[in-house]
Protein backbone atom coordinates (compact mmCIF):
# COMPACT_ATOMS: atom_id res chain seq x y z
CA UNK A 1 0.00 0.00 0.00
CA UNK A 2 0.66 3.68 -0.34
CA UNK A 3 0.37 6.81 1.10
CA UNK A 4 0.70 10.53 0.13
CA UNK A 5 0.68 12.84 3.00
CA UNK A 6 0.23 16.71 2.16
CA UNK A 7 1.75 18.92 4.80
CA UNK A 8 1.08 22.58 4.59
CA UNK A 9 1.51 25.81 6.96
CA UNK A 10 -1.73 26.47 8.77
CA UNK A 11 -3.92 29.31 7.14
CA UNK A 12 -3.00 32.40 9.13
CA UNK A 13 0.41 30.95 9.58
CA UNK A 14 2.79 33.44 7.26
CA UNK A 15 4.31 31.70 4.75
CA UNK A 16 7.31 33.14 3.68
CA UNK A 17 8.69 31.43 1.06
CA UNK A 18 5.18 31.33 -0.53
CA UNK A 19 5.52 34.95 -0.81
CA UNK A 20 8.64 34.95 -2.57
CA UNK A 21 6.86 32.70 -4.74
CA UNK A 22 4.52 34.45 -5.51
CA UNK A 23 6.95 38.08 -5.93
CA UNK A 24 8.51 35.81 -8.58
CA UNK A 25 5.40 34.96 -10.50
CA UNK A 26 4.66 38.54 -10.52
CA UNK A 27 8.39 39.59 -11.69
CA UNK A 28 7.36 37.19 -14.71
CA UNK A 29 4.76 38.75 -15.75
CA UNK A 30 2.22 36.08 -14.40
CA UNK A 31 -0.69 39.25 -13.21
CA UNK A 32 -3.34 38.19 -11.07
CA UNK A 33 -1.84 35.68 -8.37
CA UNK A 34 -3.49 36.65 -5.31
CA UNK A 35 -1.53 34.11 -2.94
CA UNK A 36 0.63 31.62 -3.21
CA UNK A 37 1.10 28.67 -0.44
CA UNK A 38 3.94 26.62 -0.56
CA UNK A 39 3.77 22.86 1.37
CA UNK A 40 5.18 19.44 0.74
CA UNK A 41 4.21 15.90 -0.65
CA UNK A 42 5.70 13.18 1.39
CA UNK A 43 4.94 9.59 -0.24
CA UNK A 44 5.13 6.13 1.76
CA UNK A 45 5.82 2.78 0.76
CA UNK A 46 3.86 1.22 3.50
CA UNK A 47 2.89 -2.55 4.55
CA UNK A 48 -0.04 -4.25 3.07
CA UNK A 49 -1.76 -4.14 6.81
CA UNK A 50 -1.11 -1.07 6.78
CA UNK A 51 -4.44 1.53 7.68
CA UNK A 52 -4.74 5.16 7.30
CA UNK A 53 -4.89 5.44 11.25
CA UNK A 54 -1.40 4.51 10.96
CA UNK A 55 -0.45 6.98 8.68
CA UNK A 56 -2.62 9.92 10.38
CA UNK A 57 -0.42 8.54 13.68
CA UNK A 58 2.77 9.02 11.82
CA UNK A 59 1.73 12.40 10.85
CA UNK A 60 0.57 13.25 14.31
CA UNK A 61 4.33 11.73 15.78
CA UNK A 62 6.51 13.06 13.31
CA UNK A 63 5.47 14.30 9.57
CA UNK A 64 3.89 17.41 10.50
CA UNK A 65 4.35 20.06 13.29
CA UNK A 66 0.50 20.73 13.91
CA UNK A 67 1.36 23.85 15.77
CA UNK A 68 2.16 24.87 12.83
CA UNK A 69 1.38 22.71 9.72
CA UNK A 70 -2.48 20.75 8.56
CA UNK A 71 -1.76 17.82 7.01
CA UNK A 72 -4.10 15.38 4.36
CA UNK A 73 -3.64 11.38 4.21
CA UNK A 74 -4.68 9.96 0.41
CA UNK A 75 -4.16 6.14 0.31
CA UNK A 76 -2.99 5.47 -3.20
CA UNK B 1 26.45 21.69 38.61
CA UNK B 2 26.65 19.14 36.61
CA UNK B 3 25.55 19.81 33.11
CA UNK B 4 24.98 16.95 30.41
CA UNK B 5 25.11 18.27 26.49
CA UNK B 6 23.87 16.28 24.15
CA UNK B 7 25.44 15.69 20.60
CA UNK B 8 23.55 15.01 17.63
CA UNK B 9 24.83 14.46 14.26
CA UNK B 10 24.88 18.25 12.56
CA UNK B 11 25.65 19.54 16.01
CA UNK B 12 28.34 22.47 16.08
CA UNK B 13 28.09 24.52 18.97
CA UNK B 14 28.21 21.36 21.31
CA UNK B 15 32.20 21.80 22.12
CA UNK B 16 30.94 25.79 22.61
CA UNK B 17 28.10 25.16 25.03
CA UNK B 18 30.28 22.83 26.84
CA UNK B 19 33.28 25.28 27.22
CA UNK B 20 30.82 27.85 28.84
CA UNK B 21 29.66 25.70 30.86
CA UNK B 22 32.84 24.46 32.25
CA UNK B 23 34.06 28.44 32.24
CA UNK B 24 31.10 28.73 35.03
CA UNK B 25 32.08 25.92 36.87
CA UNK B 26 30.49 23.23 35.48
CA UNK B 27 31.09 19.33 35.57
CA UNK B 28 30.27 18.43 31.94
CA UNK B 29 29.34 15.27 30.58
CA UNK B 30 28.54 14.86 26.55
CA UNK B 31 25.88 12.77 25.39
CA UNK B 32 25.50 11.32 22.23
CA UNK B 33 22.04 11.28 20.96
CA UNK B 34 21.64 7.44 20.33
CA UNK B 35 22.36 7.23 24.36
CA UNK B 36 19.26 5.97 26.27
CA UNK B 37 19.71 7.74 29.46
CA UNK B 38 21.51 10.64 30.54
CA UNK B 39 24.41 10.26 33.29
CA UNK B 40 23.48 9.94 36.93
CA UNK B 41 23.14 13.01 39.22
CA UNK B 42 22.99 15.61 35.82
CA UNK B 43 21.12 19.05 36.99
CA UNK B 44 20.74 20.70 33.48
CA UNK B 45 21.15 19.31 30.15
CA UNK B 46 22.34 21.37 27.28
CA UNK B 47 20.82 21.34 23.94
CA UNK B 48 23.08 23.13 21.51
CA UNK B 49 23.10 24.76 18.46
CA UNK B 50 23.72 23.41 14.91
CA UNK B 51 21.77 21.60 12.22
CA UNK B 52 20.68 18.34 14.16
CA UNK B 53 20.28 15.96 11.32
CA UNK B 54 20.62 18.40 8.23
CA UNK B 55 17.38 20.18 9.14
CA UNK B 56 15.84 17.15 7.11
CA UNK B 57 11.38 17.38 7.47
CA UNK B 58 11.53 20.19 9.82
CA UNK B 59 14.47 21.99 11.91
CA UNK B 60 14.87 19.79 15.43
CA UNK B 61 11.76 17.37 14.48
CA UNK B 62 14.15 14.53 13.85
CA UNK B 63 16.49 15.23 17.07
CA UNK B 64 13.24 15.19 19.02
CA UNK B 65 12.09 11.74 18.31
CA UNK B 66 15.44 10.16 19.28
CA UNK B 67 16.54 8.50 22.12
CA UNK B 68 18.07 10.80 24.43
CA UNK B 69 15.26 13.31 23.73
CA UNK B 70 13.16 10.52 25.89
CA UNK B 71 15.53 11.00 28.43
CA UNK B 72 15.49 14.96 28.67
CA UNK B 73 11.50 14.69 28.99
CA UNK B 74 11.39 13.10 31.78
CA UNK B 75 14.30 15.01 32.90
CA UNK B 76 11.91 17.84 32.37
CA UNK B 77 9.24 16.40 33.69
CA UNK B 78 10.67 15.66 36.71
CA UNK B 79 11.96 19.00 37.36
CA UNK B 80 14.96 19.03 35.58
CA UNK B 81 16.54 21.89 34.17
CA UNK B 82 17.43 21.93 30.13
CA UNK B 83 18.40 24.93 27.70
CA UNK B 84 18.08 24.65 24.58
CA UNK B 85 20.18 27.13 22.24
CA UNK B 86 19.49 27.92 18.61
CA UNK B 87 18.54 24.18 17.03
CA UNK B 88 18.36 23.42 20.42
CA UNK B 89 15.03 25.40 20.95
CA UNK B 90 13.83 24.59 18.06
CA UNK B 91 14.25 20.89 19.64
CA UNK B 92 12.46 21.88 22.34
CA UNK B 93 9.57 23.61 20.84
CA UNK B 94 9.12 19.99 18.34
CA UNK B 95 9.29 18.09 22.20
CA UNK B 96 6.56 20.04 22.97
CA UNK B 97 8.43 20.59 26.15
CA UNK B 98 7.75 24.51 25.36
CA UNK B 99 5.20 25.95 23.20
CA UNK B 100 5.33 27.23 19.30
CA UNK B 101 7.21 26.68 16.90
CA UNK B 102 10.54 28.21 14.99
CA UNK B 103 9.65 29.15 11.36
CA UNK B 104 11.44 30.35 8.27
CA UNK B 105 12.80 33.52 8.84
CA UNK B 106 10.79 36.39 7.72
CA UNK B 107 12.98 37.82 4.73
CA UNK B 108 14.36 34.46 4.31
CA UNK B 109 17.61 34.78 4.77
CA UNK B 110 19.81 32.93 7.00
CA UNK B 111 21.38 35.57 9.68
CA UNK B 112 24.32 35.72 11.47
CA UNK B 113 25.00 38.94 13.14
CA UNK B 114 25.03 40.32 17.18
CA UNK B 115 22.08 41.63 18.04
CA UNK B 116 20.59 43.61 21.37
CA UNK B 117 18.36 41.46 23.91
CA UNK B 118 16.06 42.77 26.08
CA UNK B 119 16.19 40.83 29.61
CA UNK B 120 12.42 40.26 30.38
CA UNK B 121 12.32 38.93 33.04
CA UNK B 122 14.88 37.83 35.75
CA UNK B 123 12.97 35.96 37.32
CA UNK B 124 14.73 32.68 36.66
CA UNK B 125 17.71 30.72 37.24
CA UNK B 126 18.70 31.75 33.34
CA UNK B 127 17.85 35.84 33.88
CA UNK B 128 18.58 36.56 37.14
CA UNK B 129 22.54 37.44 36.70
CA UNK B 130 20.27 40.19 34.34
CA UNK B 131 18.08 42.94 35.46
CA UNK B 132 14.58 42.75 34.29
CA UNK B 133 14.98 45.84 31.45
CA UNK B 134 18.76 45.28 30.58
CA UNK B 135 19.95 45.45 27.01
CA UNK B 136 22.69 42.90 26.52
CA UNK B 137 24.98 41.88 22.99
CA UNK B 138 24.06 38.40 22.20
CA UNK B 139 25.37 36.90 18.45
CA UNK B 140 22.47 35.10 15.99
CA UNK B 141 22.97 32.78 13.59
CA UNK B 142 19.85 30.88 12.26
CA UNK B 143 17.78 30.62 9.29
CA UNK B 144 14.64 29.21 10.92
CA UNK B 145 14.46 31.88 14.13
CA UNK B 146 10.75 33.52 13.37
CA UNK B 147 9.07 32.34 16.90
CA UNK B 148 5.31 31.17 16.11
CA UNK B 149 2.87 30.71 18.48
CA UNK B 150 -1.48 31.39 18.35
CA UNK B 151 -2.58 34.82 20.22
CA UNK B 152 -3.73 32.46 23.02
CA UNK B 153 -0.50 31.32 23.83
CA UNK B 154 2.00 34.77 23.05
CA UNK B 155 -1.24 35.66 25.51
CA UNK B 156 -0.28 33.10 28.39
CA UNK B 157 3.66 33.70 27.45
CA UNK B 158 3.38 37.36 28.55
CA UNK B 159 0.48 36.56 31.29
CA UNK B 160 2.83 34.14 33.17
CA UNK B 161 6.04 36.51 32.25
CA UNK B 162 7.60 33.87 30.68
CA UNK B 163 8.91 35.96 27.61
CA UNK B 164 12.63 35.69 28.52
CA UNK B 165 14.19 37.50 26.18
CA UNK B 166 13.10 39.99 22.85
CA UNK B 167 14.97 41.55 20.11
CA UNK B 168 15.06 45.13 20.53
CA UNK B 169 15.36 45.34 16.70
CA UNK B 170 13.64 42.08 15.34
CA UNK B 171 15.61 40.89 13.26
CA UNK B 172 13.47 37.57 11.80
CA UNK B 173 9.61 38.10 12.26
CA UNK B 174 9.07 36.90 15.37
CA UNK B 175 6.04 37.32 17.05
CA UNK B 176 6.04 39.76 19.85
CA UNK B 177 9.70 40.21 19.45
CA UNK B 178 10.20 36.54 20.96
CA UNK B 179 14.11 35.42 21.12
CA UNK B 180 13.46 33.39 24.16
CA UNK B 181 10.51 31.81 26.43
CA UNK B 182 10.55 29.84 29.30
CA UNK B 183 8.86 26.99 30.42
CA UNK B 184 6.03 27.29 32.75
CA UNK B 185 7.94 25.84 35.83
CA UNK B 186 10.40 28.17 34.55
CA UNK B 187 13.43 25.47 34.66
CA UNK B 188 13.35 25.21 30.61
CA UNK B 189 14.80 28.08 28.46
CA UNK B 190 14.84 27.96 24.94
CA UNK B 191 16.46 30.70 22.69
CA UNK B 192 17.28 31.74 19.50
CA UNK B 193 20.25 33.87 20.51
CA UNK B 194 23.87 32.35 21.38
CA UNK B 195 24.96 33.20 25.00
CA UNK B 196 27.95 30.10 24.60
CA UNK B 197 29.35 32.30 21.62
CA UNK B 198 29.84 35.85 24.24
CA UNK B 199 30.98 34.07 27.24
CA UNK B 200 34.55 34.90 26.74
CA UNK B 201 36.54 37.91 25.76
CA UNK B 202 38.09 36.64 22.73
CA UNK B 203 34.05 36.06 21.16
CA UNK B 204 34.17 39.70 21.20
CA UNK B 205 31.80 40.05 24.06
CA UNK B 206 31.14 38.61 27.27
CA UNK B 207 27.58 39.70 27.70
CA UNK B 208 26.17 36.46 27.98
CA UNK B 209 28.90 34.88 31.17
CA UNK B 210 26.25 36.24 33.35
CA UNK B 211 23.81 33.25 31.96
CA UNK B 212 26.14 30.43 32.90
CA UNK B 213 27.21 32.00 35.82
CA UNK B 214 23.60 32.44 37.54
CA UNK B 215 23.16 29.43 36.02
CA UNK B 216 25.96 27.81 38.43
CA UNK B 217 25.49 29.60 41.33
CA UNK B 218 21.61 28.44 41.41
CA UNK B 219 22.36 24.87 40.53
CA UNK B 220 25.33 24.89 43.21
CA UNK B 221 22.99 25.83 46.00
CA UNK B 222 19.97 23.81 44.95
Amino acid sequence: MKARVHVMLKNGVLDPQGEAVRHALGALGFDGVNGVRQGKVIELDLAEDATEADVTAMCEKLLANTVIESYSVELI
Amino acid sequence: MHAAVVVFPGSNCDRDLAVAFEAAGAKVSMVWHKDSALPSGVDIVGIPGGFSFGDYLRCGAIAANSPICRSVADHATRGGYALGICNGFQVLTETGLLPGALLRNAGLKYICQTVGLKTETSDSVYTQGYNAGDVIDIPIAHHDGNYYADDATIARLQGEDRIAFTYTQNPNGARANIAGILSENRRVLGMMPHPERAADVGHGGTDGQALFRALANALVTA
